[in-house]
């Protein structure tokens, strides 16, 4: 069961990734054949049995209590920033 | 000299004062700068910071502080953020970042007073099996340096082995500690899940990832990880138990444990690589071990299965590489979508993009149910495999690769193929399980590495079996030629 161009077209805009028209089949190509490789799976008898999300049973979600522990820290974070204006981010118009 | 010693023997003569950090700073910067240019396992050096930190750790020890890791050197993998220093996770997209903190083990190490001396190579996001996808080059394996040291932790494991370093830290989502230990023959330490905390250690796959060290030894890596473990309120899925004293467990007797041999392990294994592992299982018998024929039916399906959940993990995680708050940004975006599919396109390099894109086909409408839930009972009875040998054995041993060191550029064609490395190691990050790998022998002048895997929180066992090996044979103790 291989991927058509239009598959990746697809896949690539939902994970917002561009391709190039030169890359373009070489990750038709790549992507078909882990989806081959993947797709013993299906042949995988698992009528009763349940998903496993996560390999620790019993962990439950910690919660704390509602009490501020962090101090502003804006300022360093955002030192890594593209482009920052008045402590915002800066990035191209949304809204038109 | 000095890089031929323990972490535990070092530790002596500084505490002794025979020697003084800074000494030991000096001399480890030196070897870098002297033998990283042919192997690419550091990436960014903290030359300055390192000098500094020594001469802290000498000050702690002249006022009559002593710690097993004061004054010792290291150099940890580039997906821990270390604070004020690049974190580069080995890609194009964190080129530019400075991290604002230390991770937990960062920090934990920190406090312990190791000095670290830099960042190491590793591949693009923790994916890959080879260290040949990094943003930066591939790392070269310093007992043949047209070979492969492994990956994703494959500049840690080439800088422990040419000992740039006393031990490094690295991470294991597939195997990416076990298996480039294994290729060049140092002892990897992957922890059970939830042993050691992933605050600050870049996210990949959150349910699979876990840190750990690459070491001259278990009794090295014992000490180690008896730093780097424990509970973390801030990693959610840290787990709230005690951190036994590795160390003082590591000579516990080995008589009577019961050693699993796993018949998935032999199939298809070349036939070099498997009798060294049967040499290593005499060596256990002879120490009064037992061994026990398991079966894993369904570990054949780990690949497949890891090749799902991981990359759906993987999908959701980069998201956040978004070119709007920190991370590489493309050139005058038109409006927000060019932004985010050019930052990420340009950003990220192939594999991770393929890793992306498989993680977002899974998790897609329409595809969710047959792949990703799909895979994830699978998971479950995979780990349930695990789960029954255990009820009759105490640890499994087995090979950790199906081969030693590949050439470089061998296996980048066809991503199934490199994935196939992995067919060891990976069973134990779907079931959450510890796993070492230990020097056993070599093939062709390459190092092989033997696997022990055990129950989860079993790291006291597992280090005490890898250290009687230890004890007993002396394939830990090669250097490769040039490095020595």
């Amino acid at each position: 069961m291989s991927l058509t161009r239009k598959d990746v077209e697809k896949i690539a805009r939902l994970a917002r990734l561009s391709i190039t028209e030169a890359e373009m089949p070489v990750y038709v190509t790549s992507l078909s054949s882990i989806v081959d490789f993947v797709d013993e799976l299906s042949r995988v008898e698992t009528h009763s049995v349940e998903p496993m999300a996560h390999p620790l049973e019993g962990q439950r979600q910690r919660l704390r209590a509602d009490v501020v522990t962090e101090t502003d820290h804006r300022e360093n974070y955002q030192a890594n920033a593209p482009r920052v204006q008045a402590g915002l981010y800066v990035v191209p118009r949304v809204i038109e | 000299m000095l890089h031929t010693l323990s972490v535990g023997e070092l530790a002596r003569r500084l505490a002794a004062r025979e020697i003084s950090s800074v000494e030991l700073a000096r001399h480890f910067l030196a070897r870098i700068e002297r033998l990283n240019p042919s192997l690419n396992a550091v990436i960014t050096l903290t030359a300055d910071q390192a000098l500094e930190a020594a001469r802290a750790a000498d000050r702690r020890l002249a006022a009559g502080e002593r710690g097993r890791l004061l004054g010792i050197p290291l150099i940890h993998k580039d997906i821990f953020c270390t604070e004020g220093v690049r974190t580069s996770c080995g890609s194009r997209m964190l080129d530019n970042f400075i991290s604002p903190y230390d991770a937990t083990i960062v920090a934990k190490l920190k406090g312990a007073g190791t000095v670290m001396l830099g960042k190491s190579n590793m591949d693009e996001f923790a994916m890959g099996s080879s260290n040949e996808t990094s943003y930066y080059g591939p790392v070269r394996n310093p007992w043949d340096t047209t070979k492969v040291p492994g990956g994703s932790s494959g500049g840690s494991s080439a800088a422990s082995a040419a000992r740039l370093a006393p031990f490094t830290t690295g991470t294991d989502t597939g195997g990416s500690i076990r298996q480039p230990a294994a290729l060049t023959g140092v002892t990897g330490v992957k922890p059970t899940y939830g042993r050691v905390s992933r605050y600050g250690m870049i996210a990949f796959a959150s349910s699979l990832d876990q840190a750990g060290v690459l070491a001259r030894s278990a009794e090295d890596a014992a000490v180690v990880l008896e730093v780097m473990a424990g509970f973390d309120p801030k990693d959610s899925t840290s787990v709230d138990t005690p951190v036994p004293d590795y160390s003082a467990a590591l000579d516990a007797p080995l008589k009577g444990l019961k050693i699993g041999i796993l018949r998935e392990f032999f199939d298809g294994l070349e036939s070099r690589n498997a009798a060294l592992i049967r040499d290593a299982l005499e060596v256990y018998t002879a120490m009064g071990a037992e061994t026990i024929e398991v079966s894993l039916p369904h570990l054949p399906l780990s690949v497949p299965t890891y090749y799902v959940v991981a990359p759906a993990e993987c999908s959701s995680n980069l998201s956040r590489f978004d070119g709007v708050r920190y991370g590489y940004r493309c050139d005058q975006p038109k409006d927000l979508l060019d932004l985010y599919e050019r930052s990420r396109g340009e950003g990220f390099g192939p594999e991770v993009k393929r890793r992306i894109m498989t993680g977002t086909y899974v998790l897609s409408a329409g595809y969710f149910d047959a792949y990703y839930l799909k895979a994830q009972k699978v998971r479950r009875l995979i780990t349930d495999d695990f789960r029954k040998a255990f009820e009759k054995v105490d640890l499994l041993v087995g090979p950790t690769t199906p081969t030693p060191a590949f050439a470089i550029g061998a296996k980048v064609d066809d991503p199934v193929t490199m994935y196939l490395n992995d067919i060891y190691t990976i069973g134990a990050n779907l079931a959450g399980l510890p796993g070492i790998s230990a020097p056993c022998g070599f093939v062709d002048e390459l190092p092989v590495g033997m696997q022990l895997i055990g129950p989860h929180f079993s790291e006291a066992r597992l280090l005490s079996a890898a250290h009687h090996y230890q004890r007993a044979t002396d394939w830990h103790r090669k250097t490769p030629g040039g490095y020595q």
